[in-house]
């Protein structure tokens, strides 16, 4: 395992991407698509429905051909040595890529045969892998009788029966519960400590935030914005500026300084003491907040907060992640 | 044996999670009979758990045999008893036609569940994933073909032909619906869901067998039909079938099946294989 790790961190990339497109009729599904990632790193794909994240994966993994661009996964051309690619990669898509009438035991022995174990190593490494994923009990039940979560696990598991140099985990927590959620983010950094590199699509900032080294930020088939979790709230400005007034009657006076000081809209809020805006830099928010002292204006409490990758997104694309068309993505 | 339990027993329990995820050494590839072996064994743990699948190749064989003996025997062919002799090969023609569609719609609902993705992604044969399935449909049709043929025999059929050419005539009727599955294949492939597959299907199957020589004799249609009869693949095939039953087939016949089923994997074979390699 140890000398895996210094292998793979060793040299260089895991994914080199340029100019990746793939139109659907009129559609730019992606639209251009710049990649590095470096080996063992989690790199995450953030985006609404139909930005194009899963066209992108499912060019990366060979199952479709780009319309133009090229690629190299470990160095192999995406073009021309599909082979050399299939034996390095895996890929978990977003609906379970698992024979839902078989048992849990079942598909992780099919996918072991195929993988080109005997039936006898196919079933300790099924087992092995149950066990692994806390999936014992389950293992002689139908997946289609699983809970969301039990039902991610077994086709994280599938995904690993050869352990893959490239994971890709298109929206590997959509529709789970937070604590189904959290389990499947362990198996992701388990992974990456054993020297797996992992690309993962998410609508969900968060989870972008919790996992990835790095970030691209993915919106109509382009990459808008990329770069480490920090990197990218660094670029939206300090952060947002919350004050408390102890008065609700200083609301609009306050609100009229703030706005001179800082060069930006201030949101007040409907309990008349709260005011927040979006800050450049932590300076100007000194400056403002003695402004208010000199006035004269009570504040009972302040938070300057690094932004949110939310509001990233809002900085980035004009609207929220969550107001975005949720059409179905184009496979 | 008990040695072996002992052993297995500790390595499963000894196994770090993280050992377990880092763990999955790559052997080599499968070769292609290794790969279709296991997809057979997934076809066959599919009957397993969603037994109702073979209510078609069960209870639907029974149901036509009846239906039509009763039906057109004394209508066509003066009594019920002479007309089995004659509808029997061609009606278990029809009943084991009708099934080929199988592994065409398992196919279609792999597309959209997502499994065929994995599959496409695995280091493996590919056609392995369908002649697999395939194979474990050759056990479907020689079931509904051992259910009619019993069925047929307790009704009074008496096949000259004896023991040796029954199953000559299955045989037949085996190797040509394993190649004409192959065209519900690539229609599974191309087609956007099941029902739509399951009403192609049925628009070229339906006519096929009927508009055949499976319940008339063609002698008794005005000639242009006369002519797409003869030509017709289920009615060279219900020719071979009859004749090996009734002990007067010649080579000729079985000839023609062995042709037409050629043409039919030599065209559909590779064309799934395409579509497959190209579905997006």
């Amino acid at each position: 395992m140890a000398t895996r790790n210094v292998e793979r961190q060793a040299n260089g990339l895991a994914v080199e991407a340029a100019g990746l497109v793939k139109v659907y009729g009129k559609e730019r599904a992606v639209d251009g698509v710049d990649l590095v990632i470096p080996r063992g790193t989690v790199y995450g794909f953030l985006g609404p429905n139909g930005a194009g994240k899963t066209t992108t994966i499912r060019m990366l993994a060979t199952l479709i051909q780009p319309d133009d661009g090229s690629a190299t996964i470990f160095g192999h051309d995406l073009k021309t040595e599909s082979a050399a690619i299939k034996s390095r990669i895996s890929l978990t898509g977003q609906y379970a890529s698992i024979d839902e009438d078989l048992t849990g035991i079942e598909n992780l022995v099919l996918i072991s045969r195929l993988m080109g174990y005997t039936t006898k190593e196919a079933k300790l490494r099924a087992a092995e892998l149950l066990s692994a994923f806390g999936l014992e009990q389950a293992a002689k039940r139908q997946v289609k009788k699983y809970s969301g979560g039990m039902r991610r696990r077994i086709d994280i598991a599938a995904s690993i029966v050869v352990t893959p140099d490239l994971l890709f985990l298109d929206e590997p927590t959509t529709g789970l519960d937070p604590r189904s959620r959290n389990q499947v983010w362990e198996i992701v950094r388990a992974l990456v400590q054993t020297g797996t590199t992992v690309l993962l699509t998410t609508q969900n900032l968060e989870e972008a935030d919790q996992l990835a080294d790095r970030i691209a930020v993915i919106n109509q088939g382009k990459i808008i914005a990329e770069g480490t979790s920090s990197e990218l709230k660094a670029s939206v400005g300090t952060g947002t500026l919350t004050v408390q007034l102890l008065e609700a009657a200083d609301q609009a006076q306050a609100a009229a300084i703030l706005e001179r000081k800082l060069s930006v809209p201030v949101h007040t809020s409907t309990d008349g003491v709260t005011l927040s805006a979006q800050a450049k830099d932590s300076s100007i928010v000194a400056e403002a907040l003695g402004e208010l002292g000199r006035e004269k204006i009570g504040i009972s409490d302040f938070s300057l907060g690094r932004p949110s990758l939310d509001e990233v997104f809002l900085t980035l694309t004009g609207q929220s992640a969550s107001d975005q068309p949720t059409e179905e993505e184009n496979s | 044996m008990s040695v072996q339990i002992e052993h297995d027993k500790t390595t499963y329990e000894e196994v770090h999670p993280l050992n377990a995820i880092a763990g999955g050494k790559r052997p080599d590839p499968p070769n292609a009979l290794a790969s279709t072996m296991a997809f057979a064994h997934r076809a066959l743990l599919r009957i397993k758990h969603v037994p109702e699948q073979m209510f078609d190749v069960t209870v639907f064989p029974i149901i036509f045999l009846l239906m039509f003996t009763y039906l057109f025997g004394g209508a066509i062919a003066g009594s019920t008893g002479e007309y089995l002799q004659f509808l029997l090969p061609g009606i278990l023609v029809m009943t084991v036609s009708q099934i080929t569609m199988y592994t065409g719609i398992d196919l279609n609902n792999d597309i959209r569940k997502g499994i065929f993705d994995r599959f496409r992604t695995l280091p493996i044969w590919l056609p392995s994933a369908l002649v697999g399935a395939l194979l474990v449909d050759v056990i479907r049709y020689s079931l509904a073909s051992a259910i009619m043929i019993g069925l047929g025999l307790a009704l009074g059929f008496r096949p000259e032909g004896g023991v040796m050419g029954v199953l000559g005539a299955v045989l037949v009727i085996l190797l040509f619906s394993f190649s004409f599955s192959w065209i519900w294949t690539a229609a599974g492939i191309i087609m956007r869901s099941e029902k739509s597959l399951m009403m192609v299907s049925f628009l070229v199957v339906f006519p096929l067998t009927f508009v055949s020589n499976v319940f008339v004799d063609p002698s008794t249609l005005p000639s242009w039909l006369q002519g797409f009869v003869n030509i017709n693949p289920i009615s060279i095939l219900a020719t071979a079938v009859r004749g090996l039953m009734h002990g007067n087939g010649t080579w000729e016949q079985i000839g023609w099946v062995v042709v037409v089923s050629a043409i039919f994997v030599v065209i559909f074979a590779p064309l799934t294989m395409y579509l497959y390699r190209r579905k997006e």
